[in-house]
């Protein structure tokens, strides 16, 4: 069955803690902050959710802006947040539990902000 | 509030015969669709190539001049998508797993299909 | 002026399934604070998206976790048809039902197992295991493999079950619920269990609802949530009970993947007697172009797999975020101010499946 669309709302970095903290008075649930890589910018998502009802905001940076953390609204943000900061590179200001980038080691440090490596077919992996 | 709730089933399981089977002196139990490792038949392949490119681990290597086809039975992992979209039916599915093997490496099979030739095509013009 | 003493907890430890590492701040035998710390898993493979065709990663997508890994391929499946807007036959609809549920079914029961290991009661784990081989011989008679199912593809389903094979597994639910009911009424009434269980790791009703928890976790302290209530797949056709417990403790968190077992079996039943006749799969042409959060109801909680294509065959991102990974921080919460030999039971009971949590 096709289900309803989906529609996400694109705000700028300095508005993010106003529309974050409309959703906390709200009584809405954080579902996960993500990001994505594309071109040179990267897109992060917040996705909140109440009674089934889903919302999306969205915002684009470049990949030395600094975003602010939203753990001051939701404690459980630090997970999602140290995440992003291990593996794309995009630092955040005023993470209530700060890993400092040992959250998730790798072995190349933010990888997913750097383009895949080729393996060629049949080798030994 | 019970007590000694689990001694009714636990004297049940002393009274029956043990349920684990004694792999690997005793076969393991399979179905006719069970994956185990990939079959190929090199009398059937005609050299296409779409098992190489449906490959999710990339394990099938093929070279058409030296009719090779190679398999790392090691980086396969038994998806049957080269079984279900090979169109002359060459690869096949059995129910056995790969044995274990101490080093690794991959696995050869030749090709010995030949093309039929095609019948010369007589003069259409009248 | 009592001393703080850090002990680490993991990653290897006899009753976690998969490595996770807590550092317990500890005064005394009672745990202060704690700090988690994840990563000994992480594999990469939402890279893997960029260098698979996204037919193709259907296979990626089922092998990130060992135990749910039938939910993850469907998931998948549905997020890309959700995305192309395919409408897939109704019979695959009720097909990737009745293998969620029985997937659903082997989880829990591997969960109960695991539980009794870690407050030490053997005997009932491997009762537990018993059962579930019943459940995992079923998966592979239909679909060919014990864990890693594979019968989903973007557009329907590769295997078909047929109607005769369907009313046998039917019946034979009636055994397998006798076999659960009995090792149910052990977890839930014995006298030893209740003293292990009860007022261990409570998380109040509003804590769970604002740090974010999902599945038993929030269900166990009387946060109605399941995303099955959503209605995807044939779920908007059957009926969905949604299970809670009030008290918010271990042994609520027991009790409500202990019911939730019977009202599993329960929706087989009913998708095998609405399943319509028909073909199992649609043909599918194009490439996605957009994107789409698609959620589903894992046996943990709430998956979410956000994915997001540009009209080439490879997908720019395909992000998965599990249920574990929004219940640590209640797992922090819960732990802060328990004994030191509750600490196993505890983070057990939150489910934890960390190999889906690093991907």
């Amino acid at each position: 069955m096709i289900m309803d669309t989906q529609t996400t709302t694109g705000i700028d970095v300095g508005k993010l803690i106003g529309s974050v903290e409309r959703f906390r008075n709200e009584g809405y649930r954080l579902v996960q902050i993500g990001c994505t890589k594309v071109g040179e910018q990267y897109e992060v998502n917040y996705s909140f959710d109440k009674d089934y009802h889903f919302e999306n905001i969205r915002i684009t940076i470049a990949g030395d802006t600094e975003v602010p953390s939203i753990s001051g609204m939701y404690w459980s943000a630090f997970a999602y947040e140290n995440e992003m900061h291990d593996l794309f590179g995009i630092q955040v200001r005023g993470m209530n539990i700060d890993f400092k980038g040992t959250f998730i080691r790798t072995a190349v440090r933010y990888p997913f902000s750097q383009p895949p490596v080729t393996v060629t077919k049949g080798d030994k992996p | 509030m019970a007590f000694f709730e689990m001694v009714k089933t636990a004297l049940r399981t002393v009274m029956q015969k043990p349920v684990t089977i004694l792999y690997p002196l005793q076969a393991a139990k399979k179905t006719p669709i069970s994956r185990g490792h990939v079959v190929f038949d090199g009398s059937t392949c005609i050299s296409c190539g779409i098992c190489l490119r449906r490959c999710p681990s990339q394990a099938i290597v093929l070279n058409k001049e030296a009719k090779s086809w190679q398999i790392n039975r090691f980086r396969c992992v038994v998806c049957n998508s080269c079984v279900d979209t090979c169109p002359t039916k060459s690869l096949t599915m059995d129910t056995r797993y790969t044995a274990p093997a101490a080093v690794q490496g991959v696995e050869t099979f030749t090709i010995t299909y030949v093309k039929p030739a095609r019948p010369e095509k007589k003069d259409e013009s009248g | 002026m009592s001393k703080q003493i850090i002990v680490p907890f993991g990653p290897q430890h006899p009753v976690l399934p998969e490595p996770i590492h807590l550092d317990l701040v500890l005064e005394d035998e009672r745990v202060i604070d704690v700090i988690p710390s994840i990563g000994y898993i992480h594999r990469g493979f939402e890279k893997l998206v960029e260098k698979r065709e996204f037919t193709d990663y259907v296979y990626i997508a089922e092998r990130t976790c060992g135990i749910c890994s039938f939910v993850h391929g469907a998931t998948y499946c549905q997020g890309i048809e959700q995305i192309m807007k395919i409408d897939v036959p109704e019979r695959a609809e009720y097909l990737r039902v009745i293998w969620s549920e029985y997937s659903r079914l082997h989880s829990h029961l591997l969960w109960l197992g695991l539980f009794a290991d870690s407050f030490g009661f053997e005997n009932l784990f491997m009762n537990a295991w018993k059962i579930r081989e019943d459940i995992l011989d079923v998966m592979e008679q239909t679909t060919g493999g014990r864990v890693i199912q594979g019968s989903c593809k973007v557009g329907g389903v590769r295997r078909d079950i047929s109607n005769e094979k369907l009313d046998a597994m039917a019946k034979d639910l009636d055994r397998i619920d006798r076999d659960m009911k009995e090792l149910t009424t052990v977890f839930l009434q014995d006298s030893s269990i209740q003293h292990r269980l009860r007022n261990v790791g409570v998380i109040s009703r509003d804590d769970a609802y604002h740090l974010g928890a999902v599945g038993p976790t929030a269900r166990g302290s009387g946060v109605a949530i399941d995303t099955r209530k959503l209605g995807y797949g044939a779920y908007d056709r059957l009926n969905v009970p949604v299970v809670t417990d009030s008290c918010g403790d271990c042994y609520s968190r027991c009790a409500v993947r202990a019911r939730e077992l019977f009202t599993s079996t329960d929706l087989i039943r009913q998708a095998v007697k609405k399943i319509p006749d028909g073909p199992i799969d649609v043909k599918v042409t194009g490439v996605p172009d957009g994107e789409y959060f698609m959620r589903a109801e894992q046996p943990r909680g709430e998956l979410v797999h956000y994915l997001k294509g540009n009209g080439t065959k490879f997908l720019v991102r395909s992000r998965i975020r599990t249920p574990t990974l929004t219940n640590i921080p209640p797992l922090i919460k819960m732990l802060q101010g328990c004994e030191l030999a509750d600490v196993p039971v505890i983070v057990l009971s939150i489910d934890p499946c960390i190999s889906c949590t690093e991907r």
